[in-house]
């Protein structure tokens, strides 16, 4: 090979001995400088920044506070295995109040009072889009841990990622084979009029529908409601499954009027455990849940069928086989979800070693790196299961469980392919500017 | 309360501004961005106080007026495509149109009632968010593009998601309500509207329309907070059903009182008091609140008539 230029061709340079004497006289003399040693010191040695806008406070510090636990268990084990391109990790843990209008604010103080490398953690939908604008204003790396469509649907913007938990269409639609082949194929659903319950209310009837199940009836039950009884009458008689969602603190009276109303006999019963988080499913009232089957993202209870690497992340995190507290049987965590912090922060080991992540100056690359990512392998940094990711949509694709309550416990029942979960991406973030 | 000569009261207000628009030079950046959310907020604060301080009114409502700027804006960008100005327009439009009705129903009653009543037609607001959320994004709300928040001024385009345009945009909507707040409480209809508050049958017999005097107050009340919220909307990026919770009828009260109920730059201090407390406090404990519970009870204890109402009180009678 030929050089055209002449760039690597020494001697055309004209260089003396003098000059080379004079340049290696220089180069020692920055390299012994103070400035510089504690210059390369602060490259190689100084934390990388993570800040967790997290629910201390409002409806969700339940989820906060175990959403703390794990990403401790999670900074910790990494730190311990060296860091991230070997500099160490620290979180820096601001509260939202649960409040998109806190949220962004929160994104601001970590984009220019803390300076962190990146934002992670949130999980309710309505703070990660009041804060998405604040990310993407400021070219922040945003890692959220909160299972809405939102990311994937394309509507954010490119520095919001969503790598260690499916979202909520994905596990609707992985749910439909198994109810239309198991529990029944006229099913009712209940759900919260709001934006969680509407997602469940679009993508649940064509998922069954190309099962050969339908969906007979729709109940939308509105946000401030404290008594369910009234709403009943409207489920039709030939419901074979009534398929529930009830987000917030009123599913223990749901259950028990629906319990009420129905007696001994009752339809099939599916639901999402999102409500039951950080509940013990052996709470008064609960009682009728007992033969019902449930969507967990992750097992609460402790499985016989649990890999080393399922293990190792509960020890870690600090739960015992029932999914309490290790030590507090009364403190429930929110299984299903948390793991969510895990796989997260090891996406973002993950891009950052891959991007060659140095400071905030490569955001950019960080971006492009964690776009570039396709699959996760089941092991110690993805406990919950193997998973891909779709670039485009910034959005992570895995296995669901499906649990059945029986004996005051959560068995699982069934486990769904990734496959079960895909559908056509809505857009393409990746043709936005950086 | 002593009366001020014009020139000492604007030159005042004139002084505050000047010193909000220095620091936009030398305030590090978090606190840049931080302070241009505060303006915008007191905005809202001084769209209150009208009502509440000068008319003695006590709204529990006001977030529906807010949201009505919020949505009002935000909406037209996102659905219509609507420019900056015309989606600006649009939310006070829906806040002015908002508040002539409340105004017109809930002006029958007053004292307790007034306050049940604009509480009830805040709920009732937040829920039609919520019961459309086809187009309002009901409880998760909507982003408004960063492309679209862009401000076109002939050949100029000015991004609002510019932290320095941010601050300009949001210290010129302050300064404006700031003059238009100090304009009014000054004019002779200030005077009939703490007339108003001060004797309500007085004013009544001294030949003042009481009812017609109240609505004006309110809509111009509802149109300012409605500005506040168009703003928050085009400078922030979102709209959601979280600003029109009860939630955020309360804190423009709270900022009132804090800062001084009847006092022109009383919510502006009440805002910057309330927001750094939060900001601060929450970064030692998630019990923050408590803090700014304590913090209340404290001002109310030795600061009764918030921090600028009792500074006129005892030291400074000609602060309007």
């Amino acid at each position: 090979m030929t050089d055209k230029n002449g760039f690597f061709d020494l001697s055309k340079t004209g260089l003396t001995r003098r000059t080379a004497l004079k340049g290696l006289a220089a180069g020692a003399g920055l390299a012994v400088a103070p400035g510089f040693v504690r210059y390369s010191q602060a490259q190689s040695s100084a934390p990388i920044k993570i800040g967790f806008q997290s629910h201390r406070t409002g409806i969700g510090a339940a989820y906060g506070r175990w959403y703390e636990r794990t990403t401790a268990a999670a900074v910790k084990a990494i730190n311990e295995a060296g860091g991230i391109n070997g500099r160490p990790v620290e979180v820096i843990i601001e509260d939202d109040g649960t409040d998109p209008g806190r949220g962004a604010e929160v994104v601001g103080k970590f984009a220019t009072q803390h300076k962190t490398d990146i934002v992670y953690g949130t999980l309710f939908s309505h703070v990660v889009i009041g804060s998405a604008p604040a990310a993407g204003e400021a070219k922040m790396p945003y890692f959220v841990v909160s299972e809405g469509h939102h990311v994937a649907s394309t509507k954010l913007n490119r520095y919001v990622f969503q790598p260690g938990i499916t979202d909520v269409k994905s596990q609707i639609q992985a749910m439909a084979p198994w109810i239309a082949a198991n529990a029944g194929k006229k099913v009712t659903q209940i759900f919260p009029d709001f934006a969680f319950g509407y997602d469940h209310r679009d993508y649940l009837p064509p998922a069954l529908k190309a099962q050969g199940a339908e969906v007979i009836a729709q109940i939308a039950i509105p946000p401030t409601e404290s008594s369910f009884t009234k709403y009943f009458p409207q489920i039709p008689a030939e419901t074979e499954v009534i398929y529930h969602v009830m987000v917030g603190p009123a599913v223990l009276t749901f259950v028990k009027e629906l319990g009420e109303f129905y007696g001994s006999s009752r339809p099939q019963l599916f639901g999402f455990i999102d409500s039951l988080e950080a509940t013990d499913i052996n709470s008064p009232g609960l009682e009728f849940l007992d033969g019902s089957h449930f969507w967990e993202g992750s097992p609460r209870y402790a499985q016989p069928v649990d890999s080393a690497a399922q293990k190792a992340y509960r020890a870690a995190v600090g739960i015992d086989d029932n999914g309490a507290a290790v030590g507090d049987p009364k403190d429930v965590s929110t299984a299903a979800h948390m793991f969510g912090c895990w796989e997260t922060l090891y996406v973002v080991k993950k891009a950052m070693e891959d991007a060659g992540y140095k400071g905030p100056e490569d955001r950019a690359k960080l971006v492009e790196a964690t776009e570039a990512l396709t699959e996760f392998a089941e092991g110690p940094e993805h406990p919950q299961g193997p998973k891909t990711f779709n670039g485009k949509i910034h959005q992570c694709f895995g296995i669901q469980n499906i649990s059945k309550v029986e004996g005051g416990r959560l068995n699982v029942v069934h486990k769904t392919k990734i496959e079960d979960g895909l559908y056509e991406p809505e857009g393409d973030y990746t043709t936005q500017a950086l | 309360m002593k009366e001020a000569s014009p020139s000492k009261a604007y030159a005042l207000h004139l002084g505050v501004i000047v010193l909000l628009f220095a620091l936009s030079f030398v305030l590090p950046e978090y606190h840049h961005g931080l302070l241009a959310r505060i303006m915008v907020l007191a905005v809202f604060a001084m769209g209150y106080n009208l009502l509440f301080g000068y008319v003695g009114l006590l709204s529990l409502g006001h977030a529906m007026f807010f949201s009505a700027g919020l949505y009002g804006a935000g909406l037209a960008v996102i659905h219509l495509g609507w420019s900056v100005p015309a989606a600006f327009a649009a939310g006070l439009a829906c806040g002015a149109l908002l508040a002539l009705v409340i105004g017109l129903l809930a002006l029958r009653t007053s004292g307790v009632a007034f306050m049940i009543v604009t509480m009830m037609f805040a709920q009732v607001f937040y829920l039609v968010i919520l019961y459309l959320a086809a187009w309002t994004g009901g409880d998760q709300g909507l982003v408004v593009p960063q492309s679209a928040r862009v401000l076109v001024l002939g050949d100029t385009s000015l991004g609002l998601t510019n932290p320095t345009v941010r601050y300009m945009s949001a210290l010129v909507l302050f300064s404006i309500v700031l003059l238009v707040t100090l304009g009014i409480v000054r004019s002779r209809y200030g005077r009939v509207l703490v007339a108003i508050r001060e004797n309500e049958e007085r004013t009544k017999m001294l030949g003042y329309d009481i009812f017609s005097n109240k609505l004006a107050a309110v809509v111009v009340s509802g149109t300012i907070c409605a500005a506040s919220g168009a703003a928050y909307a085009l400078l922030f990026g979102y709209v959601g059903s979280t600003f029109a919770s009860v939630q955020y009828s309360i804190l423009p009260l709270l900022w009132v009182l804090l800062g001084g109920a009847a006092t022109t730059l009383g919510p502006l201090i009440g805002t910057l008091f309330m927001y750094y407390v939060v900001d601060v406090t929450s970064g030692y404990t998630s019990a923050y609140l408590l803090i700014v519970g304590i913090a209340l009870i404290l001002l109310v204890l030795f600061f009764p008539r918030g921090i600028l109402g009792t500074i006129r009180q005892r030291w400074l009678g000609w602060l309007p």
